[in-house]
């Protein structure tokens, strides 16, 4: 069965002066898939996705993010994918539907697709009676759910996701996941990083770096297999411990 | 273009729904060119001075009466003996002590001389100094009426004439000061706290993220600001025409003009501080250190430049202040047009480039 690969990194290299973040980085993303970014705090994880959306110039190697290269049509890849990250990433405030406004006219919406949009996402998170509120008097786990849906306005191929559920409870995660499912059942790709290992079980793939290398990328289930542990956080743990 | 409508649109939600910002922008104007315009001011008025009269003449009585009639003095109390002048000082009470000679009178009438002593309280010098010179001045005007019939051979009279600002209101000087620092202010602190605040709060990764120029967004911060800055400026001048009198001798269209190329040039400071600094706070104390001090020390705003020793007087070049605020006495008092100030005209737009061009690369970097 041959898939569909909508990310395409080779020999992706990042160094600043003497210090090289991202060593030398080959793999690929499926269309459709959820594609988990793990990796310890400082492991690289965060200059390498900076690179596939475009705002760091890769030192050398290859990469194409849904066809576009991120050396020469960085312009290209920033208007096909959506980004979430883990600093919550919206204007407290601005009200909601001034949020998504300003969010899907940055991304060239037009005015009739904006308001498409504002009700859409309203009715999803259910949210339509605290539409006039500011974003700031939201809990958090809403904010999240609704930054999400706004880095999915100009409904874009690919989703990538700095750690988006950092500080929240486990229940308000969970319906964050179950969100990131639905998204990826209508065929968007879901680039995900986290250092919740319990998470790490619900990407299709994960790849885990360690000290600016892929030290492991397969099926939660194959890893575990292959580690001969019960779950990622062993085998996270495994391989953190060989590298030392 | 419509991105760039909707980012301005966006900025100004943050300042009208800031109250801070909004304070910043509209009362600090008003309130600073209240304060400088009345309360800080070098001309004396009301000032408390004693009298000690040895002679009780008539001669003394009229000199008496034409201080006490002066606007600039008020006479406290008498005092009776020499003893008493230190303990009047140390309460505070006066300003300055006047004493007439012991037969005032008749020294005028046969010796055609009399002695006032003006003894004053130097604690404060400048007053001091205004003092005496006012006293000095009242004196005179007395010795001529006295010498009105006399022919004196050989008289040297000086007639000054203060030009542009004949009645010397210190104002006139502090309008075009305060509205420097206030376009400086509002231009570059709030511009670079602006910029920062994305950069903490994590939209500026967001908006780096999408398909926005960068350029688009630095315009679209900077954009509101040049709006509100202009509106500052126009408060100012409306202020001190109707309140203090200033005068605008020269083209309003023109103090327009140079206020938007000062207002620019301090919007790119703005940005270039913002490019170096990580968070608000930082990029607060660049501006109040790196800008303000020099802005109010160094621009001739209140601390003349020609009697600042030379390497300081050098330094005061490179102050986009001290060029806007020649340009702006010019225009104001002078009524002066582009043909004598496309000198300092030109230092601006230079400087504005210069920054610009910095900022640019800065930012750049930053990218990386």
């Amino acid at each position: 069965m041959e898939r569909e690969k909508i990310i395409e990194v080779k020999d992706l290299t990042k160094s600043f002066g003497d210090f090289t973040a991202v060593k030398s980085i080959t793999f690929d993303v499926y269309k459709g898939e959820i594609f988990g970014f793990l990796g310890a705090n400082g492991a690289g994880k965060t200059t390498a996705m900076k690179m596939l959306i475009g705002i760091s110039t890769p030192t050398s190697g290859s990469a194409t993010v849904g066809g576009f290269n991120v050396f020469t049509q960085a312009d290209l890849v920033k208007r096909n994918i959506g980004y979430m990250s883990q600093k919550f990433s919206m204007y407290d405030d601005l009200t909601i539907k001034e949020n998504i406004t300003f969010f899907g006219g940055i991304y060239g919406l037009s005015r009739k697709q904006i308001k498409e949009k504002i009700k859409q996402v309203l009715v999803e998170l259910d949210l339509e009676q605290v539409a006039n509120n500011l974003v700031g008097s939201l809990p958090l786990g809403w904010k999240q759910k609704l930054a999400f849906s706004v880095a999915l306005l100009h409904e874009p191929k690919i989703v990538f996701l700095d750690e988006p559920t950092g500080g929240v409870d486990p229940i308000t995660r969970r319906q964050f996941w179950e969100l990131i499912y639905a998204e990826a059942n209508k065929g968007t790709t879901i680039f995900v990083t986290t250092h919740y290992m319990d998470e790490a079980e619900y990407c299709n793939r994960v790849s885990i770096m360690v000290d600016g290398t892929i030290e492991a990328l397969d099926t939660p289930k194959n890893l575990k297999e292959q580690f001969n542990v019960d779950s990622m956080n062993a085998v996270f743990l495994k391989l953190a411990r060989n590298i030392e | 273009m419509k991105r760039f409508i909707g980012f301005v649109r966006k900025e100004f939600y943050h300042i009208f729904r800031d109250r801070r910002s909004m304070f910043i922008l509209f009362g600090m104007p008003i309130a600073q060119i209240m304060l400088f315009g009345f309360a800080i001011t070098n001309e004396i008025n009301n000032v408390n001075i004693a009298i000690l009269d040895k002679s009780k003449d008539a001669e003394t009585k009229v000199i008496i009466g034409k201080i006490s009639a002066s606007k600039h003095f008020n006479i406290e109390n008498d005092i009776l003996n020499e003893s008493q002048i230190e303990s009047v000082f140390k309460k505070g009470k006066v300003k300055a002590v006047l004493v007439f000679e012991k037969d005032f009178a008749r020294n005028l009438a046969t010796q055609k001389s009399g002695t006032v002593q003006v003894i004053s309280d130097a604690t404060d010098p400048n007053t001091a100094n205004t003092i005496t010179n006012y006293t000095q001045a009242i004196l005179q005007l007395y010795q001529k009426e006295l010498n009105k019939d006399v022919q004196t051979p050989y008289q040297i009279q000086v007639q000054s004439q203060m030009y542009y600002n004949p009645e010397m209101k210190s104002v006139f000087n502090f309008v075009p000061g305060v509205m420097t620092v206030i376009l400086m202010l509002v231009s570059a602190m709030m511009t670079s706290i602006s910029i920062t605040r994305e950069k903490e709060l994590g939209t500026m990764e967001i908006l780096l993220v999408s398909p926005l120029k960068p350029i688009v967004v630095i315009l679209g911060k900077v954009f509101p600001y040049i709006f509100l800055s202009l509106i500052n400026a126009v408060v100012i001048v409306v202020l001190s025409i109707f309140i203090f009198n200033m005068p605008v001798e020269g083209s309003l269209f023109l103090l327009g003009l140079e206020s938007i190329l000062f207002i620019i040039t301090s919007l790119t400071l703005g940005v270039l501080i913002s490019t170096i600094s990580e968070t608000q706070q930082t990029a607060l104390m660049i501006s109040l250190m790196g800008l303000m001090l020099p802005v109010i020390i160094l621009s001739g705003f209140i601390f003349p430049l020609s009697s600042m020793p030379l390497p300081l007087q050098v330094i005061s070049n490179i102050i986009p202040a001290k060029w806007f605020i020649i340009i702006v006495k010019g225009i104001m008092l002078k009524g002066v047009g582009l043909s004598m100030l496309w000198k300092e005209t030109l230092i601006m737009v230079g400087m504005a480039l210069f920054f610009t061009i910095i900022s640019i690369k800065k930012y750049k970097i930053r990218l990386e």
